[in-house]
């Protein structure tokens, strides 16, 4: 049914419009699908379900360019890859990471469909099975992988892990509505942040500003030849890791309400934890690459059990999914409950559209990446504005307000200093992900189960100690035991040195007053909103414990010691610029964006970045300004989105695109 | 940040100022051709909702109904639990028919409850549709037969768990009907949207709960065929005089208030009572609407108006709209005026008794 020509033709379609979105960082499957939408109504189902099963399978494919070329993480599913992709692309060997990222990517996808196909028809009392004790442990365990990326300072990576808990706690309470370090008067706190805008921060805005500075290409080596068959060597070489983190990204997918954000983070932690020689994991090993790109494809098919079996998205682009499949045909497709029973069919053509548009997929990424990979080679002064745009715009998406650009230009600050100090950020970003199910997962599962415990201590019990719970919790406990183990010896970053004392104590200071704030905070929560406050209380009592020992350890350790890791020391040599005058750049932006708008801004910052930062004719910037500013018109026209306005936009009517 | 702060507020005045000027110059035109346009669609939420799913029904079909056949695209302005949104389309004028509102009972109730966050008014607004929806209360097959055995004094000492998304949102006409009712029910706060709360239910966690119509025909029908649900009443529906009779989607489910008269412990009179139908009203029968911005003239309206009257007087609008929007009234003109000023007007004693009990037994204070 799904091979014939017009199906395939529409997957196609879907598969390459999938492509042209999914390369730039942030945007993924949810502005493309939107943009599907309209024409979905009355379409032939199956042609329908092609075009957007074909946009939705690649994306978490075609997000790894960014996150290997640029180390900017192109999507929520492939941020892990980000730890190995990016060092990897630093060594020339871009080309050989990317084929073996879409080889793994390739194998997930259809591991993950052929096991769906039989698994589909017993998910559903599987799935159900997991209630919410079982989803706590099951986000107690996504979290213990902080004890594997925790750095080579264990209780630092548990600081940043409780930051980023309590940075994922600002906004409004989920059980009581009550706010945290936010007010009514702050909206946009309100709200809290999302993932896009502090994952980019948090790895994108970082390299973008540390690669400037040192203002050469991302690869100094020319691309090796030939790499793509290497890629697929290596996968191949590691071909049984690809199927157990297949079989987690699978797993992971299926439960509904955690979503894919730490799949991921979970296949890199087991690959670590598998591997023999740890020594080279963050700074380019292949495995670390191979492991979340295995898990993240199979993700999809296992996010498929969810949505179409409950009609419960298991992500963004799902939702919409759902809203597009209503469209289709007479409306005859009922997401949910009923449609193993009525649309079987269509639940196959479903899984094995998935299938087939992830092999069409992985063929475009590889033959593409080898050109693509070029890119590393690129002076990396000429390639930052331009990334720079893209992740804006990419922020800018989440809200559509201003705030979103000082919230990622805030948050990327504080990235900036985690990786000049050697604070794990995967540890915050696990932290800031599972921030909200944490909590929330907490709060509900103490207040059944203490309705359960009223009823009896046997009923109680039976519902907290269910089987399940028990054997995550004993592989929580053997995961910690051995991560903490071994975490000295995996740098998820890479080896830095250490400096003086002085400035990562200014930065510990300033961190432990931030959660001491947030503290303060939580604890003038009244009463009645209590299960408001016992979250980020708890948490931020353990970040303030770990932050006394560490003040205690800096107190009497010799400067020579890890605590002191300053990678502005290391660097010194290679930066040619200075930190702030690199950020003043950005800021400029920032500000004149607030004054005249994003366009205008824009225009003025590409044309002045490329003639004095990098140095080239007023003619070069003149026509790579109006490439860049003519690029993402088109990308916005085509999306259908605006750009920021500023005070100038409030006092005259400006058409599109300066409004 | 100051700075900011100043700007967004001077700018706002200066958005009113400039944009009345356009919209009066406008305002001449006649008639609304909006060929080669894009309407812009906001809603409040974010595209996992029920009124995604109602926007993007209606949306293809405005694009073939309205004049010039614009291109219709649904943009999604989640927050403050919808409250940003309506917030932002507050400070819009009217400008050249391009720019549309859909709101939904959650806008509405925070409006009503006074909620410090609300800067909107919706008399200020144009409404061109109003849609119905209803409700449908169902229970685990064990407690039902209890309830059918033994009446509702049988369960009134089960400790029920609910899986909600605020007592201050739509979840308050549930809440207040079964507090009505003398049950015990334990609301768990924190869930993403209705699906979540029917799959806690169908994880055997919660042990009562709600959905709208539509998802009830969607997600809970199949429920009911399997014998694990079983529905046990609806909010009922509002007839032409304004009183509640059965729902037309349900016409064999007794309404909450035929339940209310049976139980010893509840009465269809009162504050209490009197409240939740003040509250049904305006969550219930008027749940979602579509707004033009304060400033629209008359002929924009109108074409609003036609187009969506045109949708619903489809020949094929009720077999497309079964499924997804349920039998309910799909108001246009005079009709949709009507629902309006019912579903934005409580009386004074139900706002305060309501504010009053979701502070007593909620904790929730609104300020």
């Amino acid at each position: 049914m799904i091979l014939a020509p017009s199906v395939l033709g529409f997957l196609v379609l879907g598969v390459v419009m999938g492509l042209c979105v999914g390369v730039f960082p942030g945007l993924g499957g949810i502005a493309g699908l939107s943009l599907l939408l309209p024409f979905m109504f009355g379409m032939e189902p199956l042609l329908g379900l092609a075009l957007m099963v074909g946009m939705v399978a690649v994306v978490p494919t075609s997000d790894t360019f960014a996150s290997v070329l640029m180390g900017i993480p192109g999507s929520s599913a492939s941020q892990a890859t980000v730890l190995d992709g990016f060092p990897l692309a630093k060594k020339g060997q871009a080309a050989r990471a990317l084929s073996a990222a879409f080889s793994a990517s390739l194998f997930g996808g259809i591991l993950g469909a052929a096991f769906l196909t039989f698994f589909i028809l017993a998910a559903r009392p599987i799935v159900l099975l997991f209630q919410t004790p079982e989803l706590l442990m099951v986000t107690i365990f996504g979290l213990s992988m902080v004890g594997i990326l925790a750095g080579r300072v264990a209780i630092k990576g548990i600081v940043a892990a409780g930051l980023g808990l309590l940075v994922g706690t600002i906004g409004e309470g989920a059980s009581a509505g009550a706010l945290r370090m936010s007010t009514f008067d702050t909206p946009y706190l309100m709200d809290g942040f999302k993932l896009v805008i502090v994952g980019l921060a948090i790895f994108a805005v970082p390299e973008i500003v540390a690669l400037l500075r040192q203002d050469r290409a991302i690869s100094d080596r020319q691309a090796l030849g030939g790499g793509w068959l290497a890629g697929i060597k290596s996968w191949w070489q590691n071909k049984w890791l690809s199927v157990r983190c297949s079989l987690i990204g699978v797993a992971v997918g299926v439960i509904p309400g955690l979503g894919g954000s730490v799949v991921d983070w979970i296949a890199y932690g087991h690959t670590v934890q598998t591997s023999k020689d740890k020594s080279k994991f963050g700074s380019g090993d292949i495995r670390g690459v191979i492991g979340p790109e295995s898990s993240n494809n199979a993700k999809e098919g296992g996010g498929l059990v969810p949505t179409l079996l409950f009609g419960i998205p298991g992500s963004g682009s799902m939702a919409i999914f759902i809203s597009g499949v209503a469209l289709l045909g007479t409306g005859q497709i009922e997401v949910g409950p009923s449609m193993i029973n009525n649309n079987l069919n269509f639940t196959y053509a479903i899984v094995w559209l998935l299938a087939v548009a992830n092999v069409f997929g992985t063929l475009i990424c590889i033959l593409a990446s080898g050109g693509i990979a070029r890119l590393t080679n690129i002076r990396f002064a000429l390639l930052a504005p331009f990334l720079f745009m893209i992740i804006s715009f990419a922020a800018f998406q989440s809200r559509q307000s201003l705030w979103d650009l000082v919230a990622l230009f805030g948050i990327g600050f504080l990235g900036i200093m985690m990786r000049r100090f050697d604070w794990s950020r995967p540890a915050f970003l696990i932290g800031f992900v599972l921030a909200a199910p944490a909590e929330r997962y907490t709060n509900q599962a103490f207040q059944i189960a203490s309705s359960r415990f009223r009823q009896g201590m046997e009923q109680g019990l039976d519902y907290v100690f269910s089987p399940i719970v028990i054997v995550l919790i004993i592989v929580t406990i053997v995961s910690v035991f051995f991560g903490l183990r071994q975490a000295k010896n995996i740098q998820a970053e890479g080896n830095v040195n250490s400096g003086g004392k002085r400035a990562p104590l200014i930065f510990l200071l300033a961190v432990t007053a931030y959660i001491g704030l947030a503290y303060w905070n939580a604890s003038l929560i009244p009463d009645f909103a209590r299960m408001d406050r016992i979250f980020p209380i708890f948490v931020a009592t353990v970040s303030l414990v770990g932050c006394a020992i560490l003040l205690i350890q800096m107190r009497f350790k010799p400067e020579s010691h890890p605590l002191f890791a300053d990678r502005e020391i290391e660097e010194a040599e290679i930066n040619t610029y200075g930190l702030w005058s690199t950020l003043a750049w950005f800021a400029a932006l920032l500000i004149a964006t607030s004054l005249v708008g994003f366009i205008l801004a824009l225009a003025v910052f590409l044309l002045l970045f490329i003639r004095f930062r990098a140095q080239k004719s007023w003619a070069f910037a003149g026509i790579y300004t109006a490439a860049g500013i003519a690029f993402i018109c088109s990308m916005a026209a085509a999306l259908n989105r605006d750009f920021p306005p500023g005070l100038l936009q409030t006092l005259v009517e400006l058409p599109w695109p300066l409004t | 940040m100051r700075l900011t702060k100043h700007t967004i507020g001077a700018s706002s005045i200066a958005l009113a100022t400039g944009l009345v000027m356009a919209g009066v110059a406008q305002a001449d035109d006649n008639g609304l051709d909006l060929a080669g346009e894009t309407v812009e669609w906001i809603i409040p939420f974010s595209e996992t909702g029920g009124s995604a799913r109602w926007a993007n029904f209606y949306a293809p079909l405005l694009n073939e109904a309205l004049p010039g056949n614009p291109t219709v695209v649904v943009t999604f302005m989640p927050g403050a639990g919808s409250t940003r949104g309506a917030n932002h389309f507050q400070g819009l004028e009217y400008e050249d028919g391009t720019t549309i509102f859909g709101s939904s009972g959650s806008t509405q109730f925070p409006y009503l409850l006074d909620d410090p966050r609300v800067r909107y008014e919706y008399g200020d607004w144009n409404v061109v549709l109003a849609s119905g929806t209803g409700g449908v209360v169902y229970l685990p097959a064990d407690l039902a037969e209890e309830l059918a055995s033994g009446g509702i004094d049988a369960i009134a000492d089960e400790n029920f768990i609910y899986g909600s998304q605020g007592a201050t949102r739509l979840d308050l006409v549930p809440l207040l009907a079964w507090e009505l009712l003398g049950l015990n029910v334990e609301p768990v706060f924190g869930i993403e949207g209705r699906g979540d709360g029917r799959l806690m239910f169908e994880r055997g966690e919660a042990n009562i709960d709600y959905q709208t119509s539509s998802s009830f025909l969607s997600g809970v029908t199949p429920l009911v065929e399997a014998g694990t649900a079983v529905p046990w009443f609806t909010f009922g529906s509002l007839d032409d005089q304004g009183n509640i009779v059965r729902d037309p989607t349900f016409p064999d489910l007794p309404t909450f208030t035929e339940v209310c008269a049976a139980a010893a412990a509840c009465a269809t009179s009162g504050t209490a009572y009197d409240a939740w139908v003040a509250f049904f009203t305006a969550g219930f029968p008027a749940q979602k609407m579509v707004f033009l911005p304060a400033g629209a003239p008359q002929e924009a309206i109108d074409t609003y108006s036609a187009a969506f009257e045109a949708i619903t007087q489809r020949e094929d609008f009720e077999e497309i709209s079964l499924t997804r929007l349920g039998v309910y009234p799909q108001m246009t003109g005079a009709a949709a005026e009507a629902a309006l000023a019912t579903a934005t007007v409580v009386p004074d004693e139900a706002r305060t008794f309501v504010i009053d009990w979701l502070a007593d037994r909620y904790g929730v204070v609104l300020q």
